[in-house]
């Protein structure tokens, strides 16, 4: 059963078996308005936690998505190069970003739960 | 999002109340998207009509027997020669032939004009207006008004179903319909549309009224930028700086031909001088190829991989649906369909020199 977490960032991260499943909240896509590019990464890539894995594209402005994380990318979201708008209407589930294999699972432990997330937004 | 020090718009209650999300723009702390959000916001501008709260910006109002004569060395313009109710987009230049603030002027009588200034450059303007006004006899007045845009093909519908009607105003022209209200046939969004400048209590009066209308939204800041770069029209500050001047802006036309030859306004010689050399980078209308969108600061080459210019604004347009942006290229690459290369992030993106605007002008000239 997957676990999700949350980053100060606004990501979130669902994984299951060493991978993560890794989007931006509700929050964020509200913050950032109408998507409307988002440059995805190539699999195989290897991140650094704080890398930028993705730049989602609004209307008005360009934002990095950083890798909440150390590991390797094992999917892109492909769905969202001809429909970018999926981030802003299923932000946690539909319009996740990208998959990426853990280089080290004990990092998890830094990260926020759902409850301590929703105190950090307020 | 906002400093602390940011100027606060008079009807700033009604925007909280309207749920928009503020950001600091020019000093200002200032509406940048409502609920619909920047893409319905924008759409809806150009089917029916968005009302936009600009009261950043300042209007002036220019009195006395020189006037004229005043305006005419503070702008490229021919002030004498406007009809009564005419308005003229024009300039502050400096010595350079720089531009430090585009305006719109519109005549009010024989000696009274008035002046709209961007919100930016609203306390420069007045000192430099303040400065030449010493040497003529003519008052400087900065008017202490709301400021409202109503835009879109239903604007002049939804004005006349709140009593306002605008029948044979047209496009460029500017009268006083009620007292301290000025209202202009002219936008920044490509559309058919209004500005009215008015007391505040008139003007939570007349919000009240538009809102009551379905066809009226509240349309924030970030669409207000997607709309004037589809309509190919400049961001001072951006597009146009005091480093650009007119003709590398491509904006002669707004400088009437007997003026160029023989005005006594400042900057004239170095208009002049830049026109005979011819400029060496001119403003262009950008298209991307895909659906990234470059934006401003992006650094543009030629396919041999040389500079070729910059990118000055830069966004999606929603009713263009593609990328669109706006910069400076070499003249000789200035040429609609000229092929150059962005370099975004590290990739380089086909962008085609694209003529402006990149969605029509619907305008209500007669």
């Amino acid at each position: 059963m997957a676990k999700t977490y949350f980053t100060s960032d606004h990501e979130w991260l669902s994984v299951e078996a060493g991978i993560a499943t890794v989007g931006i909240t509700d929050y964020a896509q509200e913050q950032l308005g109408d998507l409307v590019f988002v440059e995805l990464p190539e699999p195989g890539r290897k991140l650094a936690k704080g890398d930028t894995a993705v730049v989602v594209e609004s209307v008005k402005a360009a934002s990095d998505v950083y890798a909440p994380v150390d590991g390797e990318i094992t999917e892109a979201n492909g769905t969202l190069s001809s429909d970018p708008s999926l981030v802003n209407s299923a932000a946690s589930g539909a319009g996740w970003l990208w998959k990426m294999k853990l280089a080290d699972e004990s990092q998890l432990a830094g990260l926020m739960d759902e409850a301590a997330y929703k105190a950090h937004i307020g | 999002m906002t400093g602390d020090n940011d100027k606060h718009l008079p009807l700033e209650d009604i925007h909280k109340a309207a749920g928009a999300r503020f950001g600091a723009f020019a000093g200002w702390s200032m509406p940048l998207t409502y609920p619909a959000g920047v893409m319905k916001e924008h759409l809806h501008t150009r089917e029916h009509v968005g009302l936009f709260d600009i009261s950043h910006m300042k209007l002036f109002e220019v009195s006395g027997p020189e006037a004229v004569a005043l305006l005419n060395r503070a702008c490229p313009l021919d002030a004498g020669s406007l009809e009564t109710s005419q308005s003229k987009l024009s300039f502050f230049l400096n010595e350079a032939g720089g531009i430090l603030d585009d305006l719109i002027v519109t005549r009010l009588g024989d000696t009274r004009f008035m002046v709209v200034a961007n919100a930016g450059n609203a306390v420069a303007d007045e000192k430099h207006l303040r400065a030449l006004a010493t040497g003529f006899d003519v008052k400087v007045e900065p008017l202490e008004r709301v400021f409202l845009a109503i835009q879109g093909p239903e604007a002049w519908a939804a004005l006349s179903r709140a009593g306002i009607e605008t029948g044979s105003l047209l496009f460029m022209h500017g009268v006083e319909p009620r007292k301290n209200w000025f209202m202009s046939r002219s936008g920044y969004t490509g559309e058919d549309g209004f500005e009215i400048g008015l007391p505040e209590a008139d003007a939570r009066e007349l919000v009240a009224k538009l809102l009551d209308d379905e066809r009226v939204l509240w349309i924030g800041l970030a669409a207000r930028d997607s709309l004037r770069l589809e309509a190919g029209l400049c961001l001072h500050g951006q597009d146009i700086t005091p480093e650009t001047d007119p003709a590398a802006a491509a904006l002669m036309w707004a400088i009437p031909k007997e003026i160029r030859a023989s005005g006594t306004f400042i900057g004239a010689g170095a208009l002049r001088a830049a026109v005979e050399r011819g400029s060496a980078q001119k403003r262009v209308g950008l298209k991307p190829e895909g659906r990234q969108p470059v934006r401003a600061g992006v650094a543009l080459f030629d396919a041999d991989g040389n500079p070729a210019g910059h990118v000055t604004s830069g966004g999606f347009g929603p009713s263009a649906d593609h990328p669109v942006a706006m910069g400076y290229v070499a003249t000789s690459l200035a040429k609609p369909g000229t092929r150059l290369f962005a370099d975004v992030r590290g990739t380089k993106i086909p962008i085609d020199i694209n003529s402006l605007p990149f969605t029509p002008h619907r305008y209500r000239k007669g």
